[in-house]
C-alpha cells in the first residue's frame, strides 16, 4: 500500500511518552512475575526512554540502535531467565527498538490519511490494538492446545522444561497413546465408517433434490425447502430427543427382522448423521445450480445425449465444486456431531467426539489435546479444499477471487 | 403444415408439431416437468420426512402421551371414575378388587414396576410401593382371597391412603398436561394444576438461567464481533483475506476441540491460572475459580459462537460505502456523529442477523455447558439429556423440548421476517 501521507520527525516528549508507556506496561508483568510491580513499571519505561534518547541525540544510526535493542536485551533476559527470558526479551527489543523509530521518524503518520487529526490517528491505532486483541482471544484457545499436546508429561499446562525448549519437556508419548490405545483406535474407527457413509447418502439424496429445486416450476418450492433445511434449524438437543424415540422402536423392529444389534446401531447412527448433513448439500449445491447455465443441457439433448449422460458429463462436472463443499460440510457435521450419537448408539458406535465428550467429563486425559492437535489439522486441510473450491468456481463464473 | 410455416387448425387453433393444440401440449410438457422436478426430490423429501419431521412430531405426541396408565389398569380405571376423591373416603370394593385383577396381568407383564416409575415422577413414593406391593400382590388369588381392601391394605397401608388413590386417578386420562405443568413447575393434582413444591421447583430457574446467559453472550458476541467485522470489511482485501483465517479457522475447527481448549485454559491447574500465578499477580492458594460456573460456559461459548456473529455482520458491512462516512465527516459531524447516525443504523441488519442466530445457537446449546458449566452454568438442554439418559422421565424430556422448539421456531420466524431463510450461506 501506497503511503498517503508525507512522513516527518516528531519531537521527542512524544516518542517518549508513546515508548514509555509500552515499557512500563512489560515492565509490569516483569515486575509482578518477580514480586514487584510498581518498580518494573518504572525500570521498564525507564529503559525505554532512556534508549529512545540515547538513539535518538547521540547514536542517530537506526541500523545500530535497532540491532543493539534486539540483541542487547535478548541477552539480557538470557542472563535473568534462560532460554524463555531470550526469547522474551529479543521480543520486547525488536518490539521496542522498532517502535522508537516508527515513532520519532513519524512513519505512523504514513498509512493513515493525512486530514486526520492527532485524536483520530490515536484511535486509529487503539482500534486496531482492541481488534488485536479480540482475534488473539479468537485463536489463542487452538494454539494453546498445539504445543501443550507435545508435553512430555500429564499436566494441561506448560511446564518449565516446555518453556525453556528443553527437548527433555517435549515427547510424542500422546500421540502414541492415541495410535495404540484401543478405546480411541475404535472410535477413530467407527468415525471413520460412520461419518463417510452419511456424507454419500446426503450427498446423493441432496444433489438429487436440489437439482429438482432448481427447475423452473416446483409446486410448494418454499414448503419443501423449509422442510429440508429443518434439521439445521432445530436445536441438535431437540432432533436428538426425538430420534432417540424414533430409533429405539426403529432398532427394535430391524432387530426383529434378524439383524445384527451392532449393524442396526451403525444404521441408526448413520441416517441420523444423514439427515443432518442434508440441510448443508441443499444449501451449498442450490447456491451452486443460480450460476449453471440451463441451455447447456439443452445443447446436450439437442445433440442426442440421454439425461443420464447429460448429468454426468455435463451438468455434474460444472456443479462438482459445490457439491464436494456441500459435501465437506456434510463430512464435519458427522464428524463432529456429539450429541445425536449418545442418544442414538450404543457403546459400539462410541465416535471420536463421543470419546473426547466421556474423556472431558470423566477423566481428562491429555491424549484428548493430541487427539484435538490431529483435528486441527483435519480443518485445516477442509478449510483449504474449501477455499480452492470456491475460487475455482469463481473463476469458472469470470469472477476474480476476492 | 401450412404454407406459411405456421401450424394452424381448423378452426385457428396454434398446434404444436405433433397435431395437437399448442396450449394443450405446453400444458402437458409443463406437467412433465413437475412431475420430474418432484420426482428428483421425493427421495430426499421422503427421507427427512420419516427420519427426521416424524421423530419431532413422535417427541411432540409423546410430551402429552399418558396411556400407560389406562393401559396398565383398564378395568381400575374404569371403576376409579365414578369415585369421588375429594370426599376423603377410600374407594370401595370394586376399585380394590378391579386393581387386583389389573396387578396380577401386569405382574405377568412385567409392566407393574414401569407404571409405579410412571406415577412416581408426579408423587413420589409410588414406585416403590408398586415394586413391594408386586411380590405379594402376584399370590393372591382373585377367586379366594376377597375381599381385596383389606388385602391390600396389610401388604402396604399406603393402598389404605387417599392420596394413593387420587393420584391413580388424576393420572388416569389418556393425553395429559401433566408433563408441561411439570416442565413450568407447577404439577397436575386432583384439584387441578397447582404450584410445585418450593424443593422441586428447578424447572424455571433453568430455563430463566438459558434466556439470560444467552441474552449475555450474544451481547458479548456483539460487543467484540462488531470492531473485527468493521476492521475486515475495512481492510485491504488481501488483509482482510488473511485475517479471516483467523476467524474461519476456529469456526471450522471441532466443537469438542474447542471445547477441551477451553476446559484447559480456565481449569484450576489450568494455562490461564498458571500465567496469573508465575505472574505473580494472583497468589498460588487463591487461583481464580473460572471454570464449573457461569463465567466458564459465557467465556466458551461466547469463543464458539463468535463467528457466527461476524460472519453475518461482515457480510452486511461490506455493502455499506466507506464514503457515505466522508461526506458525513465533510459536512461537519464529528467521528461519533457520523458513526452513530451514519454507518450504525446501516449496519443494524447485520447486527440483527447475527444476534438472532447466535441467541438461536446458544439456547439450545449442551455439550459446552455440560463441561465447563458445572451445576450453575448450565441450560435447559442439559436437563433434558438427564431425563433423556439418566432419569428415564421421557415424557418431561419430551415437554421441555418442545417448549424449547416452540421458542427456536418463533425466533426463526422472526429470523425469517428480517434476514430471510434463503440468505443464510455458509463460510
Amino acid at each position: 500500500m501506497a503511503a498517503l501521507t508525507p512522513i516527518s520527525r516528531k519531537p521527542f516528549w512524544l516518542v517518549a511518552l508513546v515508548v514509555g508507556l509500552f515499557g512500563g506496561f512489560i515492565g509490569l508483568f516483569v515486575g509482578t512475575a518477580n514480586g514487584n510491580g510498581p518498580m518494573g513499571v518504572f525500570i521498564g519505561a525507564a529503559l525505554l526512554i532512556g534508549l529512545a534518547w540515547f538513539y535518538i541525540y547521540v547514536l542517530k544510526d537506526e541500523r545500530a540502535g535497532r540491532g543493539i535493542t534486539f540483541a542487547g536485551l535478548g541477552i539480557a533476559g538470557f542472563a535473568a531467565a534462560g532460554m524463555p527470558g531470550l526469547v522474551l526479551g529479543a521480543i520486547f527489543g525488536a518490539i521496542g527498538g522498532w517502535m522508537i523509530y516508527w515513532m520519532y521518524e513519524g512513519r505512523y503518520r504514513a498509512y493513515v490519511p493525512p486530514y486526520l487529526t492527532a485524536g483520530q490517528v490515536l484511535w486509529h491505532f487503539t482500534f486496531r490494538v482492541i481488534c488485536g486483541a479480540i482475534f488473539i482471544f479468537l485463536i489463542t484457545p487452538i494454539l494453546v492446545v498445539l504445543p501443550l499436546s507435545f508435553n512430555a508429561q500429564d499436566f494441561f499446562t506448560f511446564t518449565p522444561e516446555m518453556l525453556r525448549f528443553d527437548p527433555e519437556g517435549y515427547s510424542l508419548k500422546h500421540y502414541r497413546d492415541f495410535f495404540s490405545n484401543n478405546e480411541w483406535q475404535r472410535s477413530f474407527k467407527n468415525s471413520l465408517i460412520i461419518a463417510p457413509i452419511a456424507t454419500i447418502i446426503s450427498v446423493t439424496l441432496g444433489t438429487l433434490a436440489a437439482i429438482g429445486l432448481s427447475q423452473s416450476h416446483v409446486p410448494g418450492r418454499r414448503a419443501i425447502m423449509a422442510i429440508l433445511i429443518s434439521p439445521m434449524i432445530v436445536p441438535l438437543i431437540i432432533s436428538a430427543t426425538g430420534m432417540f424415540f424414533f430409533y429405539s422402536d426403529v432398532g427394535n423392529w430391524l432387530e426383529g427382522l434378524g439383524l445384527g444389534k451392532t449393524f442396526v446401531g451403525y444404521v441408526k447412527v448413520v441416517l441420523a448423521h444423514a439427515v443432518l448433513g442434508i440441510p448443508f448439500v441443499i444449501i451449498t449445491v442450490t447456491a451452486t445450480l443460480v450460476g449453471f447455465d440451463r441451455s447447456l443441457t439443452r445443447a446436450a439433448a439437442n445433440m442426442g445425449a440421454d439425461p443420464v449422460t447429460t448429468f454426468f458429463r455435463v451438468q455434474m462436472p460444472l456443479i462438482l465444486p459445490g457439491v464436494i463443499s456441500g459435501g465437506l460440510f456434510a463430512f464435519i457435521t458427522s464428524f463432529d456431531e456429539v450429541v445425536v450419537v449418545l442418544f442414538v448408539g450404543s457403546a459400539s458406535q462410541k465416535t471420536l467426539p463421543w470419546q473426547m465428550f466421556t474423556g472431558l467429563r470423566e477423566q481428562i486425559s491429555p491424549t484428548i489435546l493430541a487427539v484435538a492437535t490431529i483435528l486441527v489439522f483435519i480443518s485445516v486441510c477442509l478449510l483449504t479444499t474449501l477455499e480452492l473450491l470456491r475460487r475455482r468456481s469463481e473463476r469458472l463464473r469470470g469472477m476474480s477471487p476476492g | 403444415m401450412s404454407e406459411t410455416g405456421q401450424n394452424t387448425g381448423q378452426n385457428g387453433l396454434v398446434l404444436a408439431a405433433d397435431g395437437t393444440p399448442l396450449k394443450k401440449s405446453l400444458a402437458r410438457s409443463l406437467r412433465v416437468e413437475k412431475l420430474r422436478a418432484l420426482a428428483l426430490i421425493a427421495p430426499l423429501l421422503l427421507f427427512v420426512l420419516f427420519s427426521f419431521i416424524w421423530p419431532i412430531g413422535e417427541m411432540l405426541f409423546r410430551s402429552v402421551d399418558n396411556r400407560d396408565v389406562g393401559e396398565v389398569l383398564p378395568k381400575t380405571v374404569a371403576v376409579l371414575k365414578d369415585w369421588d376423591g375429594t370426599s376423603g373416603e377410600l374407594p370401595d370394593e370394586t376399585v380394590y378388587k378391579a386393581f387386583t385383577a389389573d396387578m396380577l396381568v401386569a405382574i405377568d407383564a412385567k409392566q407393574h414396576t414401569k407404571l409405579g416409575r410412571r406415577l412416581n415422577y408426579e408423587t413420589s413414593g409410588i414406585s416403590s410401593l408398586f415394586r413391594k406391593s408386586g411380590r405379594k400382590i402376584k399370590k393372591l388369588d382373585l377367586e379366594t382371597d376377597g375381599p381385596f381392601k383389606e388385602a391390600l391394605i396389610k401388604i402396604d397401608k399406603k393402598w389404605g391412603d387417599v392420596e394413593t388413590w387420587k393420584a391413580i386417578q388424576t393420572h388416569s386420562v389418556k393425553y395429559t398436561d401433566g408433563y408441561y405443568l411439570a416442565a413450568i413447575d407447577m404439577q397436575r393434582t386432583p384439584e387441578g394444576a397447582a404450584a410445585q413444591s418450593e424443593d422441586k421447583r428447578i424447572m424455571m430457574t433453568l430455563f430463566k438461567r438459558t434466556l439470560w446467559m444467552s441474552m449475555i453472550i450474544t451481547g458479548m458476541c456483539v460487543l467484540l464481533g462488531y470492531p473485527v467485522a468493521w476492521i475486515l470489511a475495512n481492510l485491504p482485501a488481501r488483509s482482510a483475506n488473511l485475517l479471516m483465517i483467523l476467524v474461519l479457522l476456529p469456526f471450522w475447527t471441532s466443537l469438542l476441540v474447542r471445547t477441551s481448549a477451553w476446559k484447559v485454559m480456565l481449569q484450576q491447574q489450568g494455562v490461564i491460572n498458571e500465567v496469573l500465578v508465575w505472574l505473580g499477580m494472583v497468589a498460588d492458594d487463591s487461583r481464580l475459580v473460572i471454570i464449573n460456573n457461569q463465567f466458564g460456559t459465557i467465556t466458551a461459548m461466547t469463543h464458539i459462537l463468535l463467528p457466527f456473529m461476524i460472519l453475518p455482520m461482515y457480510s452486511v458491512m461490506q455493502t455499506i460505502q466507506p464514503t457515505y462516512l466522508r461526506a458525513a465527516k465533510s459536512l461537519g459531524a464529528t467521528n461519533w456523529t457520523a458513526f452513530w447516525r451514519v454507518y450504525f443504523p446501516q449496519s443494524i441488519p447485520g447486527i440483527g442477523a447475527g444476534s438472532i442466530l447466535v441467541f438461536i445457537l446458544s439456547i439450545g446449546y449442551y455439550i459446552t455447558p455440560e463441561i465447563v458449566g458445572g451445576a450453575k452454568g448450565v441450560f435447559i438442554s442439559n436437563r433434558i439429556a438427564y431425563h433423556i439418559s439418566s432419569s428415564g422421565n421421557w415424557g418431561l424430556a419430551a415437554a421441555l423440548g418442545a417448549i424449547l422448539l416452540a421458542v427456536v421456531l418463533v425466533l426463526y420466524w422472526v429470523y425469517d421476517k428480517i434476514v430471510g431463510i434463503d440468505n443464510v450461506k455458509l463460510g
